[in-house]
């Protein structure tokens, strides 16, 4: 085994280890800590594959926004007395069943890849010499120009309806 | 060189694991956090094609995932919280108002 996959082995074996504990813990606490963990993991899978700007995402974004709302949201819930009682549901051995099924048929069907589409003009070596940021910025602020419009309105969507959502009723 | 089936396996795997959790938990919370997992999974996938086929549109995609997500989860946990003013639990298997 070369280095690079040395280093792929380590990360695919923490991050299945990774996902299950998030999956398995009873308290939420644990999970999102667990899944903070995984985020690293994820944005250090980013780094591997020469995205540094979605590595810094993923850490800022994931990690910095998503996680920290959870945790909020936990906090504001009295989950003291859920913590007792088990923590799955009664058809959980069918979840284990689909997943296990799933599984296998992505791998068996998605691990043969062999034949693949005509490679792009962004090699690394064009990245290298315009720069990661510069790249991504170029063809986001073209090419996906209304992609990028429509993610704002989304954004501005989801916090009106958060506010509206979360707040007291006036009567 | 890592091959990208690898990653496309790696990237499976996590899928199920999300797709177990989100069936089989009972806790709102982490049903939650097992969409984000399979929504992450989905990346690492989108990322590994991008590198490997030399584009950029998988990194793209992934960027508008990450938004997508960030309005679900904020939306989302609104609606947990709104539901726990009126009825306080979180368990999935209690929450049957529509029952009847």
């Amino acid at each position: 085994m070369t280095l690079p996959q040395l280093f792929f082995a380590y990360f695919a074996t923490a991050m299945t280890t990774l996902s299950l504990l998030v999956v398995t813990r009873k308290n939420p606490v644990h999970s999102v800590m667990w899944m903070l963990v995984l985020f690293i993991h994820i944005a250090g899978l980013y780094l591997f594959l020469n995205a540094e700007f979605l590595a810094a995402i993923q850490i800022i974004v994931y990690a910095g926004a998503i996680l920290v709302l959870f945790l909020f949201v936990i906090m504001m819930l009295n989950l003291r007395k859920e913590e007792t009682v088990k923590k799955y549901q009664a058809q959980w051995p069918l979840g284990a069943g689909i997943g296990i099924i799933l599984a296998v048929f992505l791998v068996s069907i998605l691990g043969k890849i062999t034949v693949l589409p005509a490679l792009g003009k962004y090699s690394i070596e064009a990245i290298k010499s315009e720069g990661s940021m510069m790249t991504i910025g170029k063809v986001l602020y073209t090419e996906y120009l209304l992609p990028f419009e429509v993610a704002s309105i989304v954004l501005l969507v989801a916090i009106i309806g958060a506010v509206v959502l979360a707040k007291k009723r006036i009567e | 060189m890592v091959p990208l089936s690898w990653y496309i396996v790696l990237s499976a795997v996590m899928f199920s694991i999300g797709v177990f959790g989100f069936l089989a938990r009972r806790n709102l919370l982490i049903i939650f956090i097992s969409i984000e997992l399979m929504l992450n999974s989905v990346n690492i996938s989108l990322v590994a094609f991008s590198h490997y086929l030399q584009s950029m549109r998988g990194q793209i995609l992934v960027f508008f995932v990450i938004t997508v997500a960030a309005a679900e989860a904020a939306i989302g946990l609104a609606i947990l919280i709104a539901y726990y003013k009126n009825n306080p639990t979180i368990k999935v298997d209690e929450i049957n108002l529509l029952k009847g």
